[in-house]
């Protein structure tokens, strides 16, 4: 028994993908969830699945639940950092395809930017880590950097052309914030903020609010857009905080990575395009090496040599990602709604013509959680 | 003015024992009786085979740095006047791994010999902190 294309995404949304004034967490995940329905064709009383989690709400699907005003027979609220949304897809589709529910909603918001300086962080207390005054979660990152360069010679170069290929596809992207282009050196320049990382290695802070809808693949045929199957899904972790990760610059995407592509029955060959979790530049290059995008250790060259740019090997976060486009404290629900639009050839001039087959990876806290899917437009 | 008090360690259960442990200038880790692992911070059960017995150890306090990072930004306003800052995960002889300060090294880099050093954070909490290994400045 498989859930390969037994289920699909039907519906998507973004809104205020930058800044807003006034407009709560579970406000944006409200909106952008009474448009992804409006995108399938359907009405917020067709949902009976609720799937999301969130920083500000202890319990987000009850708050949810109660904001949108819905009574949903199954609720999900795994919580695995910024890549819950895309593991809650193969929830969902488990859920669908066990007929615990039909209509499944995958939503998210948060007002990160708004926010800035008077969030308190519902975190709880690291006890090993923060007497330190470890800046969660860049300074885990610069640790990270570190080991990554001193076990494989990447360079800060290499990672500032992680931020400037970003930057290329965010000019393609009308919905970006900054419409002017990057340098290596740009990056360079900027503030240093936990070595060797420097604020332009460091995705954007902004609010925003996602959504996605799914339902089995028999009611797809009769929505307002073409289905986007979801042919694979995969999970692991391993850690809670980077002082116990085993290897800094190995992950558990590997595994993921595996599960997802082996359910879906496709190889690296067969996609056309990725969109690859990017909070921290450092954090793209250590995954694209774990997904199988490039050996252990070359993530650096293959960043160098142009084939995460436009016009590259890899169509990769076309939408401009974290770094340059958008990233509410939380990225996956913005991986999979690029994924679809591409699908759909709905992606403008960033289009990759024919896009059949996408890879979403999303990770977790300090790569301590990972999920990828697999979607396509043939079941 | 003020000056801004440490972010502090609130410990619970095992959390007790280790800062107990670090008050009295002892850094502890632990092995399994039944695999035989290092465990590290201090558990109830061995995470590599599940075994319930575990003994405390104190550990030399001599290790290399893992990797290493230089914050620039606070993450508490206590750090405020202590940037740049040198945070490093440090592999210690016994066979596991500690996050502290790193103080008296401009010259840090991975592989860097280190010891550990303990300080009062107050008059409850003594924290362990390292410094290259032979180095004789007191953490700043
Ligand atoms: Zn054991």
């Amino acid at each position: 028994m498989t859930i390969r294309g037994k289920t699909a995404i039907v519906g998507i949304a973004e809104v205020d993908t930058f800044e807003t004034r006034g407009r709560s967490p579970a406000g944006l995940a409200a909106a952008a969830s009474k448009r992804a329905l409006a995108d399938a064709g359907l009405e917020l009383s067709d949902v009976d699945g609720l799937f999301t989690t969130s920083s500000y709400y202890s319990m987000p699907t009850l708050t949810m639940s109660e904001y949108l005003g819905i009574k949903p027979r199954y609720t999900d609220s795994t919580a695995l950092g910024g890549c819950s949304f895309i593991a809650h897809l193969g929830h969902a589709a488990a859920a669908i395809e066990a007929g615990l529910c039909d209509v499944a909603l995958v939503c998210y918001g948060s007002t990160q930017r708004s926010d800035r300086g008077k969030l308190v962080s519902n975190a709880e207390w690291l006890a090993y880590e923060q007497p330190y005054g470890l800046l969660h979660p860049v300074g885990s990152f610069g640790l990270i950097a570190n080991r990554h360069m001193a076990q494989f010679g990447t360079t800060s170069e290499q990672l500032a052309q992680v931020a400037v290929a970003a930057r290329e596809w965010a000019l393609l992207n009308p919905a970006a914030p900054y419409p002017k282009p990057l340098t290596v050196d740009d990056v360079l320049e900027s503030t240093p903020i936990a070595s060797p990382l420097h604020k332009l290695d460091c995705c954007l802070v902004t609010d925003g609010g996602a959504a996605a809808v799914l339902t089995s693949a028999a009611r797809a045929q009769d929505l307002a857009k073409p289905p986007v199957y979801l042919l694979g899904t995969g999970e692991a972790s391993n850690h809670r905080n980077v002082s116990q990760m085993p290897d800094l610059t190995a992950t558990e995407a590997t595994h993921s990575a595996e599960r997802a592509m082996q359910m879906a029955g496709v190889t690296h060959a067969d996609i056309d395009t990725a969109h690859v979790y990017d909070a921290f530049t450092i954090s793209l290059l250590i995954l694209l090496e774990d997904l199988g995008f490039c050996p252990k250790g070359e993530g650096g060259a293959f960043v160098a040599d142009g084939n995460i740019a436009p016009g590259g090997s890899l169509a990769l976060n076309t939408n401009g990602g974290g770094l340059s486009y958008t990233h509410p404290g939380m990225l996956g629900m913005f991986l999979i709604t690029e994924a679809v639009r591409q699908l759909r050839g709905e992606a403008g001039v960033r289009q990759k013509p024919g896009a059949a087959v996408s890879l979403v990876h999303g990770m977790g806290l300090t790569l301590a959680a990972h999920a990828t899917a697999v979607l396509g437009i043939s079941p | 003015m003020t000056t801004p008090l440490p972010p502090k360690p609130t410990p619970r259960g095992e959390e007790r024992v280790y800062f107990d442990a670090a008050a009295e200038n002892r850094l502890t880790y632990q092995t399994c009786d039944t695999c035989g692992s290092t465990v590290f911070y201090l558990r109830d059960v061995c995470p590599h085979c599940g075994g319930e017995s575990l003994r405390l150890r104190d550990s030399a306090g001599v290790g290399k740095v893992y990797s290493y990072t230089v914050q620039n930004r606070a993450s508490h306003p206590y750090f405020a006047d202590r940037t740049p800052m040198t945070l490093a995960l440090v592999d210690l002889e016994e066979g596991f791994r500690l996050l502290a300060d790193l103080t008296g090294a401009d010259d840090v880099e991975v592989g860097m010999p280190v010891e550990v050093v303990f300080r009062e954070l107050d008059e409850d909490v003594t924290l362990p902190h390292f410094r290259p290994r032979g180095r004789e400045e007191e953490p700043k």
